[in-house]
C-alpha cells in the first residue's frame, strides 16, 4: 500500500513540476496546488498507513494508527488553501494591471517609481 | 506563572494589535498609534525577557499544557531572546518611518496590521521549539510578506510579487517533504527530542544527510544563499522602502537562524559533508554578493547585494559550529539586522528627498543634509566592521575560528569581503554627498522628521551596541552555547521525563 | 461569464437568469447545508468534523445562493460584512486562548465543565469550542470574500 501511494505522490509531483514550468500563470497556480497535494500524500505515507484503528477514543480498540501525520496534513491543507486563494486573487489583479497571464510578457516591466 | 506568559507575550501582542486594527477599519491614524505603541511595548517586554533569561536560564512553556515531546513547546533561550529584542527594535523604527513614507493609500489598506502579522510569524519562528510549528510560523510571515510585497499594486510589484510567491510556495512544499522524511526517521517533531533521539541512535544515519540537503535547499531559498538567491535582487527591489528594510533586515535572517538551529541540533552525524557544503555555499554567496555590490550604482541594489555578503559571512561562522565561530556569528547576526535596516532607511530618505535611485545622478547633498551625510558615513563604517563598531567583533571571532579549523581561504575571503563592503557603500557616500551633481537636483519638499528620527536612531543603537559589546559578551556567549553545545538546548526535556 | 456566452454565439443573454426551480431549491438546500455545517462543527470535539470543515461548508452554502441568485440579491439576504466576520473570528481565536492565562495555565490549555441543558441533557462545555468558533467564522468569511472578490468583478 505504501508503494502505491508513494508512486502516486511521485506522479502528482511530476505533473506539478510540468505545470509550474509552463508559461501561463493559471497553470502555475494549478501546478502549485497539485504539488502541495503530492506532498501531503507523502507525509501521510511517511507516518505508515493502516497500522491500527481510527485514532478516536474508544474503549474496545487497542491499537490506534498515528494521528500526528493527519494533524500535520490538516494544518498544511489549511495553509495551502490560503495560499491558493491569495494567488488566485493576485492572478486576477495581475491580469487587470498587466493585461496578460503569460509570464513571458510579464518580464521587464519598467520601474515606475 | 511568569514562565507561562513571558515567552508568549511577544507572539500574542502583535497579533492582538493586528486584530484590533482590523476591527477599526480603514482609519490610518489609529493604526499608526496602535502599531507604534505595540512595538514599543514589545521592545520593553523583549528587553525584560533578555534579562530574565540571563538570570534564570531558558524559559520553556508548553502550549496547551501537553508535556514536552508530545505537545508544542515554546523554548525561549538566549538566541531567541536576542533575536526577538532586535526584531522589536527594528519593527518600532520601521513603523515610525512608515508614517511619512509609505503613503496614505497603503496605510488605509491595512499596511500596519500586515506588518504586525509578519512580526508575529517571525518571532514565532524564532521562539518555537517544534519543527512543524516553525513551518507554520514560516507560512504566517510569508503570507503577510506576500501581501506587503504586492500592496499598492504598482506594476513592478505585481510582477516581482508573483515570482516571490511561486518561489516561496515551492520551497515551503520542500520544507514539508523534509519534515516528512525527518518524521519517518525520528518519529518526533520536538527539536530537542529529535536531537536526543539522534544522538542516542547508533545505527546508520545516512538518510539524515538527505534530510540535511532538503532543509538546506528550503532555508537557503529564504536566506538567499548562493544558487538560490536569484529571486532576491529583483523581489527586494520592488516594494516601497520601509517594506524592503523589514524584508532585508528580518526575513533573510529567519532563514539563517533556521539553518543554524537545524544544523546544530539535527545534522551532526556527518559534519564532514553537510557543514562543508554549507561553508562552500556561503563562500560562493560572499563572492557573488561582492560582484553584485560592485557592479551596480543603483543604491537599493548595492545594499541588497550587501545582504547576501552578510548572510555569507554569518553562515561561515555557523558552518564551523565551534565556540568562536558561533559567538562571532551571533554578534554579526544581531549587528547586521540593525545596521541593514538603518542603511535601507537612510537610503530611503535620500531616494524620497531626491526622487532618484541611482547614486551616479546625485552629488553634493552634504550641504543640505550634513547630519544624514555623517550618519551615513558612520553606518558605512559600522557595516564594514571598523573596530569600535559591533561588526568588528563578529568578524574577528569568525575569522579566528576559520583559521583555527584550517580554512584559511574562508578566513581570507571574509576579510576581503569587508573591503568590498566598505568600498561599495563608501562609493554611495562619495557620489551622493560629495562633489557636484551632473545636473542640478530638484529636492522634493517632504516631511522628514520621522524619517530622520528612525534612521539616525537605528545608527545610534548600532553604535551603542558596538561600544558595549565587551559588556554584553556573557549574553552572547550564553546564546552561542545552544549552538556549539546543543545538549544545553535540549536540557529542558530532562526535567520533564 | 456573460461575455463568454456572447462569444459562444448566444446573442441574447438575460441580465439575470430567472429560474424558479433553482431559486426555490437553493433556498431549501441552503438551510439544510447550513444545519449540517453546524452539526459538523459541534461534532468536531470527539468525532471527525470541526471548525475548518464546518466553516467551508457554511461558505459553500452561501456560494450556492450566489450561483442561484446574483451578488446584489445575496447581499440583501445576508447583510453582513465578510470582513467583519473574519475579524470576529480572529478575535475569538486569539482571545479565547489568551484568557486562559488568568487561570495560571499555559497558552491554549483548555478548561471544560459539564452543564445540564433542558432538552439535550448533560452537555460538555469546552473553551476549545470558542477557539473553534473563531476558526469557523474566519474560514467561512475568507472563503466568501475570495469568491466575491474573484467572481464579483465580472463587468
Amino acid at each position: 500500500m505504501e508503494l502505491v501511494t508513494i508512486i502516486l505522490s511521485g506522479i502528482l509531483i511530476a505533473s506539478a513540476t510540468y505545470l509550474i514550468l509552463s508559461k501561463s500563470v493559471l497553470r502555475i497556480i494549478i501546478g502549485v496546488s497539485i504539488l502541495s497535494h503530492g506532498v501531503h500524500l507523502m507525509i501521510l505515507t511517511m507516518g505508515q498507513l493502516k497500522r491500527g484503528n481510527v485514532p478516536v477514543l474508544d474503549d474496545s480498540v487497542s491499537s490506534y494508527s498515528d494521528p500526528l501525520p493527519q494533524a500535520l496534513i490538516l494544518t498544511a491543507i489549511v495553509i495551502s488553501f490560503a495560499l491558493t486563494a491569495y494567488s488566485l486573487v493576485l492572478l486576477l489583479r495581475n491580469y487587470k494591471e498587466l493585461g496578460t497571464d503569460n509570464t513571458e510578457d510579464m518580464k521587464g516591466v519598467p520601474h515606475d517609481d | 506563572m511568569t514562565t507561562n506568559i513571558l515567552p508568549m507575550l511577544p507572539i500574542i501582542l502583535p497579533f492582538l494589535a493586528g486584530v484590533i486594527m482590523l476591527f477599526l477599519g480603514k482609519r490610518p491614524m489609529p493604526h499608526r498609534m496602535i502599531s507604534a505603541v505595540t512595538s514599543l511595548i514589545m521592545v520593553g517586554v523583549a528587553a525584560f525577557n533578555v534579562y530574565y533569561v540571563y538570570v534564570n536560564g531558558t524559559m520553556v512553556t508548553f502550549i496547551g499544557n501537553w508535556s514536552a515531546p508530545f505537545g508544542i513547546s515554546v523554548v525561549y533561550d538566549m538566541v531567541a531572546a536576542l533575536l526577538v529584542l532586535t526584531t522589536s527594535i527594528v519593527t518600532f523604527f520601521v513603523v515610525v518611518y512608515s508614517f511619512q513614507s509609505i503613503g496614505y493609500e497603503r496605510e488605509r489598506y491595512y499596511y500596519y496590521p500586515m506588518v504586525l502579522f509578519m512580526i508575529t510569524g517571525i518571532i514565532g519562528a524564532f521562539t518555537t521549539g517544534d519543527i512543524f510549528n516553525m513551518f507554520v510560523f514560516f507560512e504566517v510571515f510569508l503570507l503577510a510578506s506576500y501581501v506587503l510585497i504586492t500592496l499598492g499594486s504598482r506594476k513592478i510589484q505585481l510582477q516581482e510579487g508573483f515570482k516571490y510567491l511561486v518561489v516561496n510556495i515551492v520551497s515551503s512544499n520542500f520544507f514539508l517533504v523534509g519534515l516528512a522524511y525527518l518524521y519517518s526517521v525520528t518519529g518526533s517533531l520536538n527539536m530537542a527530542d529529535i536531537h536526543i533521539k539522534l544522538s542516542n541512535y547508533d545505527g546508520n544515519l545516512a538518510i539524515m544527510t538527505i534530510v540535511a540537503v532538503v532543509f538546506l535547499f528550503v532555508f537557503a531559498t529564504k536566506a538567499g544563499l548562493f544558487p538560490l538567491y536569484f529571486w532576491m535582487p529583483g523581489s527586494y527591489n520592488a516594494p516601497p522602502m520601509p517594506v524592503i528594510a523589514l524584508f532585508g533586515a528580518l526575513l533573510t535572517k529567519v532563514g539563517v537562524y533556521a539553518i543554524a538551529r537545524t544544523y546544530s541540533l539535527f545534522f551532526t552525524n556527518d559534519v564532514g559533508y553537510t557543514h562543508q557544503v554549507l561553508l562552500l555555499l556561503s563562500l560562493l554567496t560572499i563572492i557573488v554578493g561582492s560582484i553584485g555590490a560592485l557592479a551596480y550604482t543603483n543604491m537599493k541594489q548595492i545594499i541588497i547585494y550587501n545582504i547576501m555578503i552578510a548572510v555569507g559571512v554569518i553562515m561561515v561562522g555557523f558552518s564551523m559550529m565551534d565556540y568562536a565561530g558561533t559567538v562571532g556569528s551571533m554578534y554579526y547576526l544581531i549587528h547586521d539586522m540593525i545596521i541593514k535596516a538603518a542603511l535601507f532607511l537612510l537610503i530611503g530618505f535620500i531616494i524620497y528627498r531626491t526622487g532618484k535611485n541611482d547614486a551616479a545622478d546625485l552629488g553634493g547633498l552634504i550641504r543640505q543634509h550634513p547630519v544624514v551625510g555623517w550618519t551615513f558615513f558612520i553606518a558605512t563604517l559600522s557595516l564594514a566592521g571598523v573596530p569600535p563598531f559591533p561588526g568588528f567583533f563578529g568578524k574577528l571571532y569568525i575569522v579566528e575560528s576559520a583559521f583555527d579549523n584550517g580554512h584559511a581561504i574562508a578566513a581570507i575571503l571574509v576579510l576581503l569581503s569587508s573591503l568590498v563592503v566598505l568600498y561599495s557603500v563608501i562609493r554611495i557616500f562619495i557620489k551622493v554627498f560629495w562633489g557636484e551633481p551632473a545636473q542640478p537636483i530638484e529636492l522634493k519638499n517632504i516631511k522628514s522628521d520621522k524619517l530622520l528620527f528612525s534612521a539616525v536612531g537605528l545608527v545610534i543603537i548600532s553604535a551603542v551596541f558596538g561600544l558595549s559589546a565587551d559588556f554584553l559578551f556573557p549574553i552572547f556567549e550564553m546564546a552561542a552555547e545552544s549552538f556549539f553545545d546543543p545538549s544545553s538546548y535540549s536540557n529542558y526535556l530532562m526535567g520533564v521525563e | 461569464m456573460k461575455s463568454t456566452l456572447k462569444r459562444a454565439g448566444y446573442s441574447k443573454v438575460q441580465r439575470q437568469m430567472n429560474d424558479v426551480f433553482i431559486h426555490f431549491t437553493s433556498k431549501v438546500i441552503f438551510l439544510i447545508i447550513l444545519l449540517f455545517s453546524i452539526n459538523l462543527f459541534m461534532a468536531g470535539h470527539y468525532t471527525p468534523g470541526g471548525g475548518f470543515v464546518g466553516g467551508l461548508l457554511a461558505a459553500s452554502a452561501i456560494i450556492l445562493l450566489l450561483i442561484a441568485f446574483d451578488y446584489e440579491t445575496v447581499r440583501k439576504m445576508i447583510p453582513v460584512n465578510f470582513h467583519f466576520i473574519i475579524t470576529l473570528g480572529l478575535t475569538l481565536a486569539i482571545v479565547a486562548p489568551t484568557l486562559l492565562f488568568f487561570f495560571g495555565t499555559p497558552f491554549f490549555t483548555h478548561q471544560h465543565t459539564y452543564i445540564n441543558v433542558p432538552v439535550f441533557g448533560e452537555v460538555a462545555v469546552h473553551t476549545a469550542m470558542l477557539f473553534d468558533a473563531g476558526v469557523f467564522l474566519t474560514v467561512s468569511g475568507t472563503a466568501l470574500m475570495i469568491v466575491t472578490l474573484v467572481g464579483g468583478t465580472d463587468e
